[in-house]
């Protein structure tokens, strides 16, 4: 039962997606040209990443709104890094980026799973000590496109596949891998089993033997490597790392995108599947109202009204469809 | 959700004012500690290279005049930040207040604050159009009413002054950037630029991702676009990415005919490599650091009343030399400087 109502969450997602990916290319067709498409295909693996990462959290009944953060702070940490050492190898820069986003997402872990504080007030709390960092370490300097190796924003040139000029950037393909990640954590294994336990009642939890501590602190690791790992991502689409700018907001999207995906912030519910669809719903979106042209004092207020309608149409459905089951 | 938009609006506010100082007098300057002069600058936001270099032009020039400078800025281009901010430097009772300003009206009410108590107010970079009795003087880094002529002439001569063009701005409000779009909008309307056609401008709010997108969604709309200007540098640097990725630039890979010649305004090592690769051909600054030399020292003399501002009356810069204030008592610091491949390895910000 649980299950068919987690699949039809997703479907609801789908197809609001193509709704309104239909409306907008009817309204205008140049949406459908391939530099449209791979201008969508390009804002997408950046949220993405940092949406499957935030989906773990928030099955726990948790959040993170230092993601943002993260991303800058890894972004400018490995940034400065390549530009220390221009030939450093992308694998390692990748690696750097991951462990510098683990260890963020461990301090947040530890004061949340050890020292029982709120995870909306430590993640408030590190949203601002990690941005103040990123200013620090840089000294206010932004890391130039100079020093961004080629070899890093070709993954948002190239890929391995090209359809009808249509290049899937490597971008794309490092945020598929991390949906698989996402996949195989909440549906393979027992870390993944516990989190929904948790998130679902976390006392009784506790009782049936789930290391409640240990769950908790791992989820907000991964999510800290994930917004890490979107630092170097962002340096490769944008080509520069500016220390205000990069990342900064970010929360705000990552998490309406989650929730737009179907993950209940009441904990215990969420699929990695619609969290995708969530992202690619919010990229649709964005391209759109760029390439329809609505005014830009319109877009903020056309923009965040798209997330309401998507979230009350779901709060919509799941009512009546309680109501059924109770009937 | 509704707590924890508030609380983040609070963080958020916290964030604001990272506060960086430089003592001028202790290194080494003579003047007697009782007279020194304090000199307080506020950017847009911090974090903007362009600033951290009119802080440099500050910091150099009140080292040699033996003034004390600090600069504080908020995270974020917003007037509302800028506000508290300047609060905290009236109570801690400056000699002169420097700022950029993020909007033409918001500051008037506290900015008055500072003048009746004694503070000498310029605005640098961003001038409070409409309301200049609530400063002293402006400082702008060059004759502004020129930025948009200059910019359409450079995209022009890019482009044989022939085919569809495109502004790529900042933010709807932006006080400097309107006043230039302006500029190009009247330039457009000479006979030499007849064959050029202006058919869109967007707007990318300064950040990265929303300037990607607008730029990718001008692709998008207008093939036959043959021009992008974008006076902003966030702007510039991300539509320099974007048309790299797109492989559209004269030359790349999937470039429409002649391919798309991007231009604007940016600091130079923001695009050094876009302009080493082909990507862009030419683009254009002034000189920030010597907007902040001529804001500083404008500021002391201000302050001791060496000068008043006037209208034809001049300043004599201990480091540019003579300057006349023009209408609304603005003082421009130079003239445009155009960055291209036989002269951008000689900048460094």
């Amino acid at each position: 039962m649980l299950a068919k109502v987690a699949k039809s969450r997703e479907m609801r997602t789908l197809i609001l997606v193509i709704l309104v990916f239909a409306i907008a290319a009817f309204k205008e067709p140049r949406l459908l040209s391939a530099s449209s498409i791979s201008s969508i295909l390009l804002w997408i693996p950046l949220l993405t990443v940092m949406a499957v990462g935030q989906m773990l959290v928030i099955v726990t009944r948790g959040i993170d709104v230092s993601v943002g953060s993260m991303l800058g702070l890894s972004g400018m940490l490995t940034g400065m890094l390549f530009r220390a050492h221009p030939d450093l190898n992308l694998a390692l820069g990748a690696g750097a980026s991951l462990g510098i986003g683990a260890v963020l997402g461990l301090i947040n872990g530890g004061l949340i799973a050890w020292a029982k504080i709120p995870p909306i007030i430590t993640t408030l709390g590190t949203l601002s000590v990690y941005r103040g960092l990123t200013f620090i370490v840089s000294g206010g300097h932004q890391i130039d496109s100079n020093n961004i190796p080629s070899a890093l924003t070709e993954w948002s040139l190239r890929g391995p596949v090209t359809i009808g000029g249509v290049t899937l950037p490597w971008l794309l393909v490092f945020a598929l891998l991390a949906v698989g990640l996402g996949y195989f954590l909440t549906n393979k294994t027992v870390l993944g089993r516990n989190l929904y336990a948790i998130g679902s009642r976390p006392e009784a939890a506790h009782l049936r033997g789930v290391p409640v501590g240990k769950s908790v602190f791992a989820c907000y690791v991964i999510c800290g490597a994930l917004a890490g790992f979107a630092g170097l991502l962002y340096a490769s689409r944008y080509g520069f790392v500016n220390p205000a700018t990069a990342g900064s907001g970010m929360e705000l999207t990552v998490i309406a995108a989650t929730v737009i995906g179907g993950c209940d912030v009441k904990g215990g519910s969420g699929s990695v599947g619609g969290v995708l669809l969530g992202c690619i719903l919010l990229g649709v979106v964005n391209v759109a109202l760029a390439v329809l042209g609505v005014a830009a004092d319109w877009q903020v207020l056309v923009y965040g009204s798209v997330i309401l309608i998507a979230l009350g149409l779901d709060a919509f459905a799941s009512r009546r469809q309680a109501k059924e089951v109770a009937a | 959700m509704r707590n924890s938009l508030l609380i983040l609006s609070l963080a958020a506010m916290a964030l604001v004012g990272c506060q960086r100082s430089t003592d001028g007098a202790s290194s080494g300057s003579t003047t007697s500690s009782g007279g020194q002069l304090k000199i307080v600058y506020i950017p847009k936001n911090s974090g903007n290279p362009y600033f951290n270099e009119v802080v440099r032009g500050f910091e150099e020039a009140a080292k040699a005049a033996g003034a004390d400078f600090t600069t504080t800025a908020p995270a974020t281009a917003e007037a509302t930040s800028q506000i508290d901010l300047i609060k905290a430097q009236i109570q801690r009772r400056v000699d002169v207040i420097a700022i950029s300003a993020n909007s033409p009206d918001a500051l008037n009410v506290v900015l008055d604050e500072a003048k009746a108590a004694g503070i000498a107010v310029i605005t640098v970079d961003s001038d409070l159009v409409g309301n200049e009795s609530h400063r002293d003087a402006a400082v702008v880094p060059t004759d502004f009413t020129k930025v948009g002529e200059s910019q359409i002439e450079l995209l022009g001569s890019q482009i044989n002054y022939e085919g569809e063009i495109a502004i790529l701005s900042a933010t709807r409000d932006a006080p400097n950037q309107n006043s230039w779009i302006e500029g190009m909008n009247e330039t457009l309307k000479q006979p030499k630029y007849a064959k050029m056609k202006l058919v869109e401008t967007v707007y990318g709010d300064d950040e990265p991702q929303k300037s990607t997108t607008e730029f990718e969604a001008l692709l998008a709309k207008h093939p036959t676009l043959r021009g992008v200007v974008s006076p902003t540098s966030v702007g510039l640097a991300a539509a320099a990415q974007a048309l790299a990725t797109a492989e559209a630039y004269p030359g790349g890979a999937k470039a429409n005919g002649p391919g798309l010649m991007l231009t604007g305004l940016s600091t130079p090592n923001q695009l050094k490599k876009f302009v080493q690769d082909g990507v862009v051909k030419g683009f254009q600054l002034w000189s920030p650091y010597d907007m902040g030399v001529l804001a500083c020292n404008l500021g002391i003399a201000i302050k001791k009343g060496e000068v008043t501002p006037k209208e034809g009356a001049e300043f004599e810069d201990p480091k540019l030399g003579k300057v006349a204030f023009g209408k609304n008592n603005v003082l421009s610091a130079g003239p445009l400087v155009t960055f291209d491949k036989s002269n951008i390895d000689k900048y460094n910000f």
